[in-house]
């Protein structure tokens, strides 16, 4: 099914070509990076002829601030905050992929409470994150109700994650070696009952867009992209899932406590349309918010007694100069990677981030030849991309 | 209206046909009558704007704008002051002409058409003969204002926005008048108070529960018309995730509240107009339009205005049902637009009226037949809301009602 696709290069030549299209009577459309549904700062330069794409290439770039950079200026436990900005919609993985890749190059273990504490943080931030992603999809095919109602959803989560750790955005809950403050008492039940409103909420969003007849005849068949392509692109997280491919880092590299909870992965199987599709982009993040209220179901349940939250972290993190460590996790936007060589100082030699959305940002340009303008909005939103994570 | 004008210098003692100043009485009407209507379209869009931020504010859970008098109603005069003093922007790149002059021709389409829309039973500017093609055509105006602002704006996006509208309108048009056609079929008569007087007050002697080609031209009809008002799920010449904001998008001030007081004032038209055509219009229950000819004084004024109360609550529950839509549902694609327009709304108007056309001659034999079919099409569509109800009684129940905002109204 894999065929051979030319890769596109985005040097200014190519910019060049585009511009002088123009005259060949096709049209350049600047889409961004002042557009309402490219989330965030995004230019694509589209090629349309009328109403039909004949290309869209994504310059990215807008929103670069270096946090690579600031990661081998800082200290390690300071450059904590700076993660929650690479992915202000789910900060609290940044911050996990951070914390593990120093707790391998220190190889600390973290307290098992600790790791009950990332694990119910990262879930609820992945509800809340998912969240956004459908509900900003719907928005984007023209269906502005579920928007409000997804975000009135996020505003509990944000108002538990308040209570958790006293911030609602950008998070910076986690340390070096285990989590900031333990749950607050109480907590459990305030997030069971959470779970219990919003696992009814989730059959009425289905009811109310994901099984619309519009929103289907919309997205069915959009873009689909075969397993051997989103391979091929790199695509990863619910992107990838959607095409049928099995992996999920926290099933097939297992870390944290996750191998003690039960959960299914949902594939996209093509229910209403090809596997892989935009509505199957759009399904499996509605069904991994299901899961994710069963991991949290479980994690509450299964909490360990013992109080401590904070492993054996030294107060001065200095590592041999030259050591690697690598993390992995799976955030709300797929398999996030941390490389951090260590170096002479308390700061690191080089830090090396690895995010979802830049890596599906690379496929566009191939899926959008011959769709329609309405469909490339909609297909930017099917692949969940967030501008800060694709620039960092 | 020339009618009552004669009267009224018939009461003043002179003939309307020798007296020298008739002219200059018909001009004083036809400028007050003008001067009512574009009021009422201007006063009613106003109200439909804040109508519509709070039934949309109620549809997700929000408050809405609840600041500025009662219930926030004032919001709309706010807005309005707000529009009318802001500058008003024209690009440097944009032709100037053209951008300036875009937004009256909307309001020209738009104003005529309430020249033969009735209001009650004898409130009505001009009862033309051929008032449904004369509605048909003067709102086509709409589209020439529509090209003109989206070309002149010199933006691709407000270029997409009127290609797209362009395409849009003239598509619906044909559908839409088609299904205009049954009820004009029915009654023998293009005039719109004429079309009423043919229905009567009760749900099984309206067009809509005729025959099942007019049920169906029902809602052919109202299809198109939110496609030719842009209304979700047909607001892809102002589709805001893609287009930003479509023909408008370099519009401000006041030239901007034109094209918004068009889009909202529409909603009364095409509402109006389903109710003239399909519902029975101003028709009071039990009170036939010749018996309602016949009253007198006291009696007439009473029925006058319960006539015109009828017709605005069901029009504004049109309404109410277009903006519920529009905050339920996406948007389709163009092509699928076009498709569902030339593949499906295109045919079944042709056949519904050739439909129509035959089942006149039936029912012309057979009278019990047509009474029959009416009463059997009212219990269908009585049925059809009782398990609409049940439905969302259904929904409240599996997730309740979340927010109360008694408090907050």
């Amino acid at each position: 099914m894999s065929k051979p696709l030319e890769i596109p290069t985005m040097d200014m030549e190519n910019k060049e070509v585009l511009r002088r299209i123009e005259i060949t009577g096709d049209m350049l459309l600047n889409m961004g990076p002042q557009h309402p549904s490219t989330h965030g700062v995004i230019n694509f330069l589209v090629q349309t002829d009328g109403e039909v794409m004949k290309r869209a290439i994504p310059e990215v770039g807008y929103l670069h601030r270096s946090l690579e950079k600031i990661g081998e200026r800082c200290t390690y436990n300071g450059y904590m905050p700076y993660t929650d900005r690479v992915d202000y919609i789910a900060a609290m993985f940044a911050n996990q992929g951070w914390a593990m890749a120093v707790e391998r190059l220190l190889g600390l273990q973290v307290p098992k409470r600790a790791e009950y504490c990332r694990v119910i943080a990262c879930e609820l931030n992945r509800i809340s994150s998912h969240l956004i992603s459908v509900g900003t999809m719907a928005m984007d095919v023209g269906a502005v109700t579920p928007f409000p109602y997804a975000l009135r959803e996020r505003e509990f989560i944000n108002d538990l994650l308040e209570e958790l750790c006293g911030a609602r955005l950008t998070y910076n809950y986690l340390r070096i070696g285990g989590v900031a403050f333990d749950l607050p008492s109480g907590y459990e039940d305030k997030v069971s009952t959470f779970l219990d409103h919003f696992e009814k909420i989730l059959d009425e969003f289905n009811r109310l867009i994901t099984y619309n007849e519009i929103f289907i005849k919309r997205l069915a068949h959009l873009a689909p992209i075969p397993a051997p392509m989103a391979i091929d692109y790199c695509l990863v997280g619910p992107n990838l899932r959607a095409s049928g491919v099995n992996f999920d880092v926290r099933k097939a590299l297992p870390y944290s406590v996750y191998p003690e909870f039960d959960f299914d992965v949902p594939l996209g199987k093509g229910e209403v349309g090809t596997p892989g599709d935009s509505w199957d982009r759009f399904w499996c993040r509605v069904e991994e918010m299901r899961q994710s209220c069963r991991i949290l179901r479980q994690a509450l349940a299964q909490m360990p007694k013992d109080p401590a939250i904070m492993g054996k972290v030294p107060r001065k993190i200095k590592v041999p100069e030259g050591t690697e460590a690598y993390s992995r996790i799976e955030s709300a936007r797929g398999d996030m990677q941390y490389y951090v060589v260590a170096g002479s100082g308390e700061n690191a030699h080089r830090v090396k981030i690895r995010t979802g959305s830049f890596t599906a940002m690379g496929i566009i340009d191939a899926l959008s030849r011959g769709l329609m303008i309405a469909d490339l909005v909609a297909l930017i939103a099917s692949l969940d991309v967030v501008a800060p994570e694709i620039d960092r | 209206m020339q009618g009552f004008l004669d009267n009224l210098i018939r009461n003043a003692g002179h003939d309307p046909a020798t007296w020298p100043y008739t002219q200059f009485v018909y001009l004083a009407g036809m400028a007050v009558a003008a001067l009512i209507v574009i009021n009422f379209a201007a006063i009613a869009s106003g109200i439909f704007s804040w109508a519509e931020r709070r039934v949309a504010a109620r549809i997700q859970s929000r408050v809405g704008p609840n600041r500025v008098g009662p219930a926030g109603f004032l919001q709309w005069i706010a807005d309005a002051v707000k529009l009318l003093l802001k500058e008003d922007l024209v690009p440097d790149e944009a032709d100037q002409f053209l951008f300036r002059i875009a937004p009256y021709f909307m309001m020209v389409g738009f104003c005529c058409v309430f020249v033969t829309l009735p209001f009650s039973h004898s409130l009505i500017v001009a009862d033309m003969n051929i008032g449904v093609f004369y509605i048909i055509a003067v709102t086509a105006l709409i589209v020439v204002g529509i090209i003109m602002s989206g070309w002149s704006s010199n933006s691709k996006w407000s270029l997409f926005g009127a290609i797209r509208s362009a395409a849009q309108i003239i598509s619906y048009e044909i559908p839409g008048g088609m299904a205009l056609m049954i009820p004009v079929m029915l009654a023998g008569t293009m005039s719109t108070q004429g079309i009423i007087r043919a229905q009567g007050g009760l749900p099984w002697q309206w067009f809509l529960f005729d025959n099942p080609a007019a049920f169906a031209a029902f809602f052919i009809y109202f299809t198109s018309a939110l496609a030719e008002g842009n209304r979700t799920p047909f607001d892809l010449p102002e589709a805001e995730s893609e287009l930003v904001s479509g023909y408008n998008t370099e519009y401000s001030g006041m030239r901007f509240s034109y094209f918004f007081l068009v889009e909202w004032g529409n909603l009364w038209v095409m509402s109006a107009l389903a109710v003239t055509m399909f519902l029975g219009g101003w028709q009071i229950p039990g009170l036939s339009p010749e018996r309602f000819d016949a009253l007198t004084g006291g009696t007439a004024v009473v029925a006058e205005i319960g006539s015109l109360l009828i017709f605005a609550l069901k029009t504004l529950f049109f309404v109410f049902v277009v903006m519920w839509l529009r905050w339920t549902l996406p948007r389709i694609r163009i092509d699928q637009m076009m498709s569902m327009c030339w593949k499906y709304l295109v045919p079944a108007s042709f056949a519904g009226v050739l439909f129509v056309a035959v089942w006149m001659l039936i029912v012309n034999a057979a009278p019990w037949l047509g009474l029959a079919m009416r009463f059997t099409l009212t219990a269908v569509g009585a049925l059809t809301i009782a398990m609409f109800a049940l439905r969302v009684l259904k929904n409240i129940r599996d997730t309740g009602d979340k927010f109360d905002f008694t408090s907050n109204w």
